[in-house]
């Protein structure tokens, strides 16, 4: 059966089980590998996205549901015009191992389209993806960044 | 064995210096350049692994086989190179080398762990990277007809008066010479970009979603399964009807062998969902009724029973019948798992008599000999592609993770990708051990301990993975950090025994000195409580003659206010540890809020590794370390029930979260050897942070986690 979603602004049909998650779809059927796969379960947030703006953990939202939704993974943000984060990523040296920071990029990304001027509670409330080399204290730093300058 | 780093690296560096048909300037060395490592195959002496190019566009490549799991040696390790070949840093670019047979890489024989690369890699490295720059300075002087010592390089260019030219230019010319040896290093005090805040060069890619880690491969005409495994370790597949899941849209295939199904499909859904419709028949094997009561029981058996002794020093019986006051604890620590973020995965592709594997693997090379031992093919068709790692700790020094691929590949005749679900990861950990430990000291009059009595008991990871390491009845790799006290202590014991637990063992983040720090810091907290010392005067009294450990704790001392008097309801720990060569030491504040409802105020750490190599690196992994090593201490287990690991996901085992802990202030200091840094942020914090709920609450936390005890960790802001 196919479904048609909306991804970093094109428009894509894609052959697969109305239950398959968002995820994969984007890693297996759309090759944007950026999306990462981390628990399956919604925990850990390696694989947020933006579904219309708000952060989506994309291993538990089938497809299905997504139809009629505009969908942002983290190879079209700069597209949205948020290439800043990056670059506040960038220049506060936050990756480790790298795999959980573009679930954690597009959850600031979510957090910042709703609260440009986020405290600290804001962002403790908000930022609850799951690093396992502890870089949370340069995530907030790059997300006070960016903040700051907006 | 060399114990010789220099030695080892004088004798086969530089083995050719040429022009390779990539162009410019390529001199190979080998790394590692020394020290003998865990495991490890036979060196291959004369096979050159890590490379630098000068390319006539005067870009810089250097090809390291160590592979980056987030601890910064894709930058720490080129700073050091560039360092002596004085370049522009932007114009340096990292290949990650591959374990193969042929072309100009060769495998490496060590794996990436131990907090070993800088430290062993730096000789080599900035050797290389010298030679580099005097054969441009003598291209240079040939091609100016001067004496060599007037050409000066400086950031890609050298320079004779009002003459220069840059490296890419004197590129062709250098490759003609033979590589000089033995060239004096730098001094330390004439560093330029060692010791400066230096970002990740991986950064980008690293945000921008173009990293490839193993679950990203991509190959024509893959296809991608997912593995279940006999729930118990050591048990088999009976059998299993493969219908359903051949049933089910997009799977191609079934694959079973002696212990496991993997279902191989157009993508990972179909695969799990597949996988998810089979009804298995195992027989669990010898383990199917392994619990944490009979795994209890054989701690505490041997904890009782005949130990190895380790450590003899002075007359500890002798001596305790003259102490003023005897002190004793039982502490215990449970099964932990790395849990990487990027679950188990590898990308196989068997063809043609070869085996192609890409995998996020801390020991490529090792487990390229592993495969091919293994699948019966010379080790020449075997080829280990390394991605980035989305989190190592420990838990990808295997091969147990890159075996399903092959299998898969091999019925299918396809190149496969297989991904384990976190259920299955969690499942069929490689985990830290369960350790418990008995101590007991006597203290003199003034309260310092006169004797030290420990008795360990820890399950062996090296009986399982590499038992020609463990000697009479001694694995080293249990009894670390417990071994060789910092302490001046005048009588000694240390016992140790390995039960055999029956649970899968591997290393984790600081191995053991993760509960010998806890342990022995715990005890050393107990001691200061019970001779009524403060704890950083008594740590100061038995490191009296130590003045690099001192140092660490002055420092610490100033840095975390702890002569200060503190607001109500806020306490201090303190714990100390040296590990890897490097020397940590670890204050955090807590705040009461209500029965055992703490949280965490500051964490400040001083740590002596010898010499700051990237400051930013030092800083995220001791920080890092201390985040990973407070989540376990808080709520890390791993539980056995009817021989199957409990926890399965996030859901049950707990993380810490970025609400719950402040930034972590990192002071360095630089009085030694070069010493580790991946690691030795983990140990102290444990205990440290025990040690701060005990002045608390009075409650003295002797088994980990400490949720058990009923402490509760809350958000730093009250979201309410």
């Amino acid at each position: 059966m196919g479904f048609t979603i909306n991804v970093n602004g094109a428009d894509h049909t894609l052959e697969v089980d109305g239950d398959t998650p968002l995820l994969w779809a984007l890693r297996d059927n759309l090759h944007l590998n950026g999306t990462k796969f981390g628990c399956g379960i919604s925990a850990c947030g390696a694989c947020t996205v933006l579904v219309d703006g708000a952060a989506v953990r994309s291993c538990t939202y089938a497809v299905e549901d997504a139809e009629g939704t505009e969908i942002v993974s983290i190879e079209g943000l700069a597209d949205i015009g948020m290439v800043a984060l990056q670059d506040a990523w960038v220049e506060e040296d936050v990756p480790q191992c790298g795999y959980c920071q573009s679930g954690q990029i597009m959850a600031a990304a979510a957090l910042l389209n709703e609260i440009p001027q986020p405290t600290e509670a804001d962002i403790d409330a908000t930022m609850t993806n799951i690093c396992r080399c502890g870089t949370y204290s340069r995530i907030k730093k790059a997300i006070n960044r960016v903040a700051a300058d907006q | 064995m060399s114990n010789s780093l220099v030695d080892n690296v004088s004798r086969r560096r530089f083995l050719q210096g040429s022009a390779l048909a990539t162009g410019g300037l390529v001199l190979g060395f080998h790394l590692p350049g020394g020290l003998k490592v865990l495991a490890a195959p036979a060196d291959q002496p004369g096979r050159l692994n890590g490379f630098v190019q000068i390319g006539y566009d005067d870009n810089i490549t250097i090809t390291l086989t160590h592979a980056e799991m987030g601890q910064g040696v894709h930058t720490s390790l080129p700073m050091i190179l560039a360092e002596e070949l004085d370049i522009d840093w932007q114009k340096i670019k990292v290949l990650q080398a591959p374990a193969m047979a042929e072309g100009p890489i060769a495998s490496a024989s060590a794996g990436t762990g131990g907090s070993r690369s800088v430290r062993r890699e730096f000789e080599a490295l900035s050797q290389a990277g010298a030679a580099a720059r005097e054969m441009l300075r003598h291209a240079a002087a040939n091609r100016w007809n001067v004496a060599v010592d007037r050409c000066v390089a400086r950031q890609g260019v050298i320079y004779c008066e009002d003459k220069q030219a840059t490296y890419g230019d004197l590129a062709m010319g250098a490759a003609m010479l033979a590589v000089p040896q033995n060239i004096a290093l730098k001094d330390r005090a004439d560093w330029s970009l060692l010791g400066t805040p230096t970002k990740r060069l991986d950064a980008r890619a690293k945000v921008d979603g173009s990293a490839i880690f193993g679950v990203d491969v991509q190959l024509d005409g893959m296809l991608v399964g997912t593995v279940q495994q006999c729930p118990v370790w050591g048990g088999k597949l009976v059998s299993v009807n493969t219908a359903p899941a051949m049933a089910v849209s997009g799977v191609s295939d079934v694959v079973t062998t002696e212990t496991s199904i993997i279902v191989v499909a157009s993508g990972y859904w179909p695969a799990k969902k597949g996988l998810d419709a089979l009804d298995p028949q195992w027989d669990m094997g010898p383990q199917a009724l392994n619990d944490d009561g009979r795994i209890q029981g054989q701690l505490d058996q041997a904890l009782k029973g005949k130990m190895a002794i380790v450590v003899n020093k002075g007359n500890v019986t002798q001596a305790g019948k003259f102490v003023s006051r005897t002190v004793q604890a039982v502490y215990e620590v449970p099964f932990l798992h790395q849990a990487t973020m990027e679950p188990m995965n590898a990308t196989a592709w068997v063809h043609d008599g070869k085996i192609d594997v890409w995998a996020p693997v801390q020991s490529a090379g090792r487990e390229r000999v592993s495969i091919a031992q293994e699948f019966g093919v010379e080790e020449e068709k075997v080829t280990v592609n390394v991605t980035f790692l989305g989190g190592g700790f420990g838990r990808r020094s295997s091969m147990d993770f890159i075996r399903p691929a092959i299998l898969a590949s091999k019925q299918t005749d396809r190149p496969v990708k297989v991904i384990w679900s976190r259920e299955e990861d969690m499942s069929h950990g490689t985990l830290r051990p369960v350790a418990k430990a008995q101590f007991r000291a006597g203290l003199n009059g003034p309260g310092l301990p006169v004797t030290w009595d420990n008795r360990l008991v820890v399950p062996s990871i090296s009986k399982q993975l590499a038992p020609e390491r463990v000697r009479d009845g001694v694995d080293p790799v249990s009894v670390y950090g417990a071994d060789e006290l910092p302490y001046a202590i005048p009588h000694q014991r240390l016992g140790y025994a390995m039960p055999d637990t029956g649970v899968q063992l591997g290393f984790w983040r600081s191995v053991p000195h993760s509960y010998n720090a806890f342990f022995v810091e715990s005890f050393i907290d107990e001691i200061a409580v019970s001779g009524s010392t403060d704890p950083f005067e008594l740590r100061r009294l038995l490191l009296a003659d130590k003045p690099r450990h001192l140092a660490v704790l002055e420092r610490l001392k100033h840095e975390s206010d702890w002569d200060e008097k503190l607001p109500a309801r806020h306490h201090r720990g303190l714990a100390f540890h040296e590990c890897f060569g490097s020397l940590t030491g670890e204050v955090i504040e807590v705040s009461m809020h209500g029965g055992l409802d703490f949280r965490v105020e500051r964490i400040t750490a001083v740590v002596d590794c010898g010499a700051a190599i990237n400051p930013l690196t030092i800083e995220a992994q001791i920080e890092g370390g201390i985040i990973y090593g407070l989540t376990a201490a808080m709520f890390g287990r791993i539980d056995i029930f009817e021989g199957q690991t409990v926890q399965k996901n996030f859901d049950t085992y707990q993380m810490i979260k970025m609400a719950q802990i402040p930034k972590v202030d990192v002071h360095i200091l630089e009085n030694g050897p070069l010493g580790g840094i991946g690691e030795p942020g983990v140990p102290p914090i444990a205990p440290a942070l025990t040690n701060a709920l005990f002045r608390a609450t009075g409650t003295r936390v002797r088994t980990l986690p400490i949720a058990d005890a009923g402490f509760n960790i809350l958000d730093r802001i009250d979201q309410a």
